[in-house]
């Protein structure tokens, strides 16, 4: 096995929840609470889970957009040399994400509408001093046609496009740098159906031609499936599973999973009401005060009393399988389904 | 269908050429742009379509909420009540007496963003107390009853304690439960539900489906689901409407519709979402381009620039007629106008079999 091209460590990122007057800091939001986590180089690793899961917030993390409170992210460079990212001083970070570089979930608000399309896909060039005037030009309109679109679009200002070429436009963005570990924040969440299959197309043949590494965050399960490798699962800022995809999804070994994978609504309607249906509550405890134990046992359909809701740390990620690790302290007891085999 | 025919059989909502227009002042955007369909009774009839495809339109357009600069401009929308008179929606004033009672009386509505429609400055219990008391002649204190009895049947825990919870008390799925509620309080014959689950968590989306079809099978009302996401289509939808740019290119039983679609649009739509169960690192189908502004709709067949069956000459020139290919099935493409193709044959077959 190779070494991966990213190690999370631990990695806890807080916020503190402030109150009153004179806003005093009355407790913590654990938006990451302890996630392990690897990426191989050269595949697209799934992260998915409910909203305010800590998904966003791990990708940001890594990303250094924002700070981590504890841990390690352990960042290979091409030359194999390993930095630590959380401490890593400010000029050395700045080479660093050159290498990683992230695509946002909205294609409408995250490009700036008084900005051309040269100077948006431009700007990180400039910024990192790689190239200006004509050569910086040669490489936007270079980059545009590689994501798709005419290089005559380069004087034209984001609102002239629909969703799919501002998300486009995002790709050529982060990708102008030629980074190794891109970061893709629900890219396609905001898209028409139609046009998401072409972005998720476009997204696979520039990981090929450019040997590029993805974190692919989604909510979406069926989408997930269809891009990635491997599939981490999020839970209440803790990792809950980690397996291949074919295997997390035929044969999911943590509860929540299962629950996820039964939520999916899937387009044939001759599988309605086929499989094992698993309701969640719709709560989702407050991240300020998560549950004693293993933080699902509140929705879990399998949780015993004694065991799952006892005091202390939440299960570790323990070994299943080959590649396959889930956090569930009856794992073994039980049978979970997974999802049947689509019968085309 | 006469007008003679009796109420009670027949379809609850019958839409016929819809219109809807905005004039704007880049010009006239034909958001709805001659739609038929209709809802039969205790049916839940599913519109599905990409954004700007008119299918929030055509369901604002039924209770009179289109916004400025919009107007219903033609075609008629035949709503026809159980003991009721037939009464053409289409030419109420929005503001009548007659559509305020029809509007969340014998026909409600619940929208996307349950956060956001839900008013933050009153508890729960005030606006579904105030929905009950607009419409039917109850006292203050029976209507309270009614509204906890509500919130018990949409799923809502200690209904009697939520009464007094605010919106911002409450996740997105109990919000929404609440909106369903109000939706309910006066027994509608008809629900319109604009994307009901697209703001809300898959799991928590999933007890809402559930909520709604459970609801439908005991009070046996009529749902008009609209909605973008194939998988809730197919899990929701007796009959679906596929539209597309202001038309609609397809109907037909979800069965039909799933498992052989006719029109080339409904055919790339369904190929192009990822089935799970098929593993990893598949390719998906693509519909090239994108889908033009509803302001600058291509000429003829407003698909033909992104169809990989169109036939030079034909679709984009001329309108494609409403072919009918089966009982209480429709296409809307030249493929199934027997004389447009012998006239002029598809330049490939593609598979595609009239």
């Amino acid at each position: 096995m190779t070494a991966p091209i990213l190690e999370v460590q631990d990695l806890h990122v807080r916020f503190p929840v402030k109150r009153g007057l004179f806003g005093r800091t009355v407790g913590h939001v654990r938006a990451v609470d302890g996630v392990d986590l690897a990426i191989q180089p050269g595949e697209t690793l799934g992260l998915v889970g409910e909203s305010g899961c800590g998904k966003t917030t791990l990708g940001r993390s890594i990303a250094r957009i924002i700070s981590p409170t504890a841990g390690l992210i352990r960042y290979r460079d091409a030359a194999g040399d390993e930095v630590d990212l959380t401490t890593a001083r400010n000029r050395d970070l700045r080479e660093l994400q050159r290498q990683i570089r992230v695509v946002f979930q909205d294609p409408f608000s995250s490009l700036n509408p008084r900005m051309t399309l040269l100077q948006v896909i431009g700007e990180p060039l400039r910024n990192h001093n790689v190239a200006t005037g004509s050569e910086l030009e040669d490489r936007v309109a270079g980059m545009l046609s590689r994501v798709g679109l005419s290089p005559k679009y380069l004087h034209r200002y984001p609102h002239a496009f629909s969703g799919g070429e501002r998300q486009r436009v995002n790709i050529a963005r982060a990708l102008i740098l030629e980074p190794r570990l891109v970061i893709a924040d629900e890219p396609v969440s905001a898209l028409d159906v139609s046009v998401r299959a072409q972005i998720l197309n476009l997204l696979r043949d520039l990981q090929e031609e450019l040997g590029l590494t993805y974190l692919f965050i989604s909510h979406d399960l069926s989408v997930v499936e269809s891009v990635c490798d491997r599939v981490a699962v999020m839970y209440l800022g803790r990792m809950v599973e980690v397996a291949p995809t074919d295997e997390l999804y035929t044969r999911p070994r943590h509860p929540y999973t299962e629950a996820l994978l039964s939520a999916v609504p899937r387009p044939d309607p001759r599988l309605r009401d086929a499989g094992r249906r698993i309701r969640l509550a719709d709560d989702l405890p407050d991240p300020a005060d998560p549950p004693p134990g293993c933080t699902f046992h509140t929705r879990c359909a399998y949780a015993v009393p004694g065991s799952c809701d006892v005091p202390g740390g939440a299960p570790a990620l323990e070994r299943t399988g080959p590649g396959h690790r889930a956090a569930c302290l009856r794992t073994d007891d039980l049978s979970l389904a997974g999802i049947e085999p689509d019968p085309v | 269908m006469s007008a003679a025919s009796a109420v009670g059989d027949g379809p609850l909502l019958e839409i016929d050429g819809l219109k809807t227009q905005f004039f704007t002042r880049e010009g006239t955007v034909r958001a709805v742009d001659g739609v038929s369909l209709s809802v039969p009774r205790g049916a839940t009839v599913c519109v599905v379509g990409e954004s700007g495809c008119g299918k929030s339109v055509t369901a604002r357009s039924v209770l009179g909420l289109v916004d400025e600069p919009g107007r219903i401009v033609g075609g008629r929308i035949r709503w026809r009540p159980a003991g009721g008179d037939e009464v053409d929606l289409a030419t109420l004033e929005p503001t009548s007496e007659r559509m305020r009672r029809i509007r969340g009386g014998e026909i409600s509505m619940v929208f996307q963003e349950p956060m956001a429609s839900l008013s933050p400055m009153h508890t729960v219990g005030s606006q579904l107390v105030e929905a009950i008391r607009l419409h039917l002649p109850l006292g203050r204190a029976e209507a309270r009853d009614r509204a906890v009895e509500l919130l018990r049947r949409v799923g809502i825990p200690r209904p009697e304690a939520r009464m007094e919870a605010y919106s911002f008390q409450l996740s997105g799925g109990m919000c929404q439960r609440v909106m369903i509620a109000i939706a309910l309080a006066c027994d509608p014959a008809l629900l319109i539900a604009d994307e009901p689950t697209t703001a809300l968590d898959v799991t928590t989306q999933a007890r809402i489906i559930d909520l709604l079809r459970d609801l439908q099978a005991r009070s046996g009302m009529s749902v008009l689901f609209i909605t973008h996401d194939l998988g809730v289509v197919a899990e929701i939808a007796d009959e679906v409407v596929v539209m597309y740019l202001g038309t609609v290119v397809e109907r037909g039983g979800v069965d039909e519709i799933f498992h052989d679609p006719k029109h080339p649009y409904t055919r790339a739509l369904i190929g192009s979402v990822p089935r799970m169960g098929r593993g990893s690192r598949q390719r998906l189908t693509t519909i090239r381009g994108t889908v033009p502004h509803p302001s600058d709709r291509p000429a003829g067949c407003a698909f033909h620039p992104r169809c990989d069956v169109a036939v030079a000459g034909v679709c984009d020139r001329t309108d494609p007629p409403d072919a009918v290919v089966g009982p209480a099935r429709t296409a809307r493409c030249v493929l199934y106008d027997p004389v447009a193709v012998s006239a002029s044959p598809p330049a490939d077959g593609s598979g595609v079999t009239p």
